[in-house]
């Protein structure tokens, strides 16, 4: 061919979409963290179930009327969430420090100038295969455990009042974790710095605050691994032998924080990717 | 010049104009203004840290110039959305993932351009890595292989303009002698082939053009042919056993003449052509008779001697 053969077609966002997924899936280790992961958050939440299951005949007459706020936390349980946010945020993080740290980001930049699409498309692909991580490791948490404590007919099904909001808020943490990785990846772009301080922001920051103060309460109940919490908890308020919220959290209001984590994230990765040198 | 009648040809130069680059305090390039024109290979010397790689990573968009312009086409490379189509370029081997294969790194890149997938095929049969190479993973490639899938990717969009930084770093002789046929080849369809090197040897095979910078600055910017007048003379060496008789002759000539030993004579100032031609009036036997070109590596290390960033210690 010579230079004049090949006329230059228009660019188009679905190229850099289908380039983007290529690129996640050419990689062994997207399929070692997503499946090893989920195997791991599945076997978490199972074990949840089968103590409750296993302790069931020793629980008093105030836990026996309650239990059914025990099967939906067995169903995510916190432990299953932190593997999860963990594993979501590293491959968010992963698709940007991956191309930083090995240098990639300058083949991929002289073949996209327009950084701006780049990332927009990175940010979809990411946020599309995490999502569907996310509603897999959900449902079949939500199954396994349900099936696990149907043993004792104490299952519950997915049209039981807020079933679908535990399944539904856990598999949408891990998008909202991926894109806040991402973020991070973008600001910071070294690998091992970038999982520090994602680790820190995302699972740390939300040990030290309390719901002591208002403003304390406040920031808490801002953060996503929180916003969470407020959304799997749906005896929230009525639970026996716990405090009356001080400052109560809502569950629009939780709905409203993984919105604006994941939107804020999202304009953060394409906005500062701009003309900084790479 | 191949290639310069067509019209899309004509606009594919690279224009380098007063581009300055400061990080901090340091200067890495300094009001600096050449061109490239296609048809050629343009050879882009400089000894380590002259700011040659800056000036290629402005050119591409991956540096904000602090000051002036780098363009291809008249165009600020950024402003295209997508880029293979217009530049190829290798900028550096190691700029991969060490966790795809070869295949599935080209694969993507081209389909962020929209270049076909038989594209990918094509480039990786030209450079040597088709076949099981190409399902490799780049992490266990060497160098020289790292290098070849370097210029497949520069060549996927089978743009006008290439830019090449140190592309022969890492390969063996074969491999040396196969990129000078390439580059040779992607100039003579007329297209715009620039290369970095801080080896004169290694574009005294391989470019015709040469710019030439040192800290950050022009040296030079002119043929090859040009260059090498800037260093001494060529010398031709005359083996003969009438030399003394031969050293006359050559003298009224005007030709400079140091006698090397009794057969042999150093002549400076006359073309080696010349020297036969007399000899054959003369009928006077020659059993050697050499061309010593002005060696460019001399020439390269004088013009640049005052802008050495790292010299070793006992060269001081």
């Amino acid at each position: 061919m010579t230079p004049a053969t090949m006329a230059v077609p228009a660019a188009r966002f679905a190229d850099l979409l289908a380039a983007e997924w290529l690129k996640l899936r050419s990689l062994r280790s997207t399929y070692w963290a997503l499946g090893v992961s989920a195997l791991v958050v599945i076997a978490f939440n199972a074990n949840a179930a089968r103590a409750d299951y296993a302790d069931y005949p020793r629980y008093n007459t105030v836990m026996r009327a309650h239990f059914a706020g025990n099967a939906l936390s067995d169903a995510f349980t916190n432990g299953a969430a932190m593997i999860l946010i963990l594993t979501a945020a590293s491959v968010g993080a992963g698709t940007v420090v991956g191309e930083y740290s090995t240098g990639l980001i300058r083949t991929t930049f002289a073949a996209v100038p327009d950084r701006r699409a780049l990332i927009s498309a990175k940010a979809t692909v990411v946020t599309a295969v995490i999502t569907a991580y996310g509603a897999v490791v959900a449902s079949v948490s939500f199954a396994v455990t349900q099936a696990i404590l149907s043993g004792h007919g104490l299952g519950l099904s997915i049209g039981h009042p807020g079933a679908l909001r535990v399944v539904v808020a856990s598999a949408l943490l891990a998008p909202v974790s991926a894109l806040v990785g991402m973020a991070m990846g973008v600001l910071i772009r070294h690998s091992a710095t970038t999982m520090v301080l994602t680790t820190g922001l995302l699972l740390l920051v939300p040990t030290f605050f309390t719901e002591r103060y208002h403003w304390t309460a406040c920031v808490r109940n801002a953060l996503p691994f929180n916003a969470w919490g407020r959304l799997v908890q749906v005896d929230y308020g009525h639970m026996p032998y716990t405090l009356a919220h001080r400052y109560p959290s809502t569950v629009a209001g939780a709905w409203v924080v993984f919105a604006v984590w994941a939107g804020a994230a999202a304009v953060v990765a394409v906005g500062v990717v701009g003309r900084r040198d790479v | 010049m191949p290639g310069t009648g067509h019209p899309r040809d004509r606009g594919a130069v690279i224009e380098v104009n007063e581009l300055t680059k400061r990080y901090g305090p340091t200067t890495a390039v300094r009001e600096l203004s050449f061109t490239v024109r296609p048809g050629h290979v343009t050879g882009f010397l400089g000894p380590n840290g002259a700011g040659k790689t800056t000036t290629l990573r402005m050119l591409l968009g991956l540096a904000e110039p602090t000051a002036g312009t780098a363009t291809v086409s008249g165009h600020d490379f950024r402003r295209h959305p997508r880029g293979l189509r217009h530049v190829g370029a290798l900028l550096d081997a190691g700029d991969v993932h060490g966790g795809r294969s070869a295949r599935a790194h080209l694969r993507a890149l081209a389909r962020s351009n929209r270049i076909a997938a038989g594209r990918v095929e094509e480039v990786l049969t030209e450079v040597g890595l088709a076949g099981a190479a190409a399902r490799r993973r780049i992490g266990g490639y060497s160098l020289g292989m790292k290098q070849r899938l370097g210029i497949a990717t520069a060549l996927l969009g089978d743009p006008p303009v290439l830019v090449f930084d140190e592309p022969l770093n890492g390969l063996d002789p074969e491999g040396v002698l196969w990129v000078r046929g390439l580059f040779r080849k992607l100039a003579g369809e007329g297209r715009t082939v620039f290369v970095s090197s801080h080896l004169m040897s290694e574009m005294e095979n391989t470019a015709d053009q040469l710019v030439v910078i040192g800290k950050g600055e022009l040296i030079a910017a002119e043929s090859l042919v040009a260059f090498a007048a800037r260093g001494t003379a060529p010398t031709v060496t005359v083996r003969t056993p009438n030399a003394g008789a031969l050293a006359a002759v050559l003298a009224s000539e005007g030709a400079t003449v140091a006698p090397h030993d009794e057969e042999t004579l150093k002549v400076s100032g006359v073309s080696a052509g010349r020297v036969g031609e007399l000899a054959h009036e003369h009928h006077f036997l020659l059993r050697e008779l050499t061309t010593e070109h002005a060696s460019l590596e001399a020439a390269f290390m004088e013009l640049t001697a005052d802008s050495v960033e790292y010299l070793a210690g006992d060269s001081r």
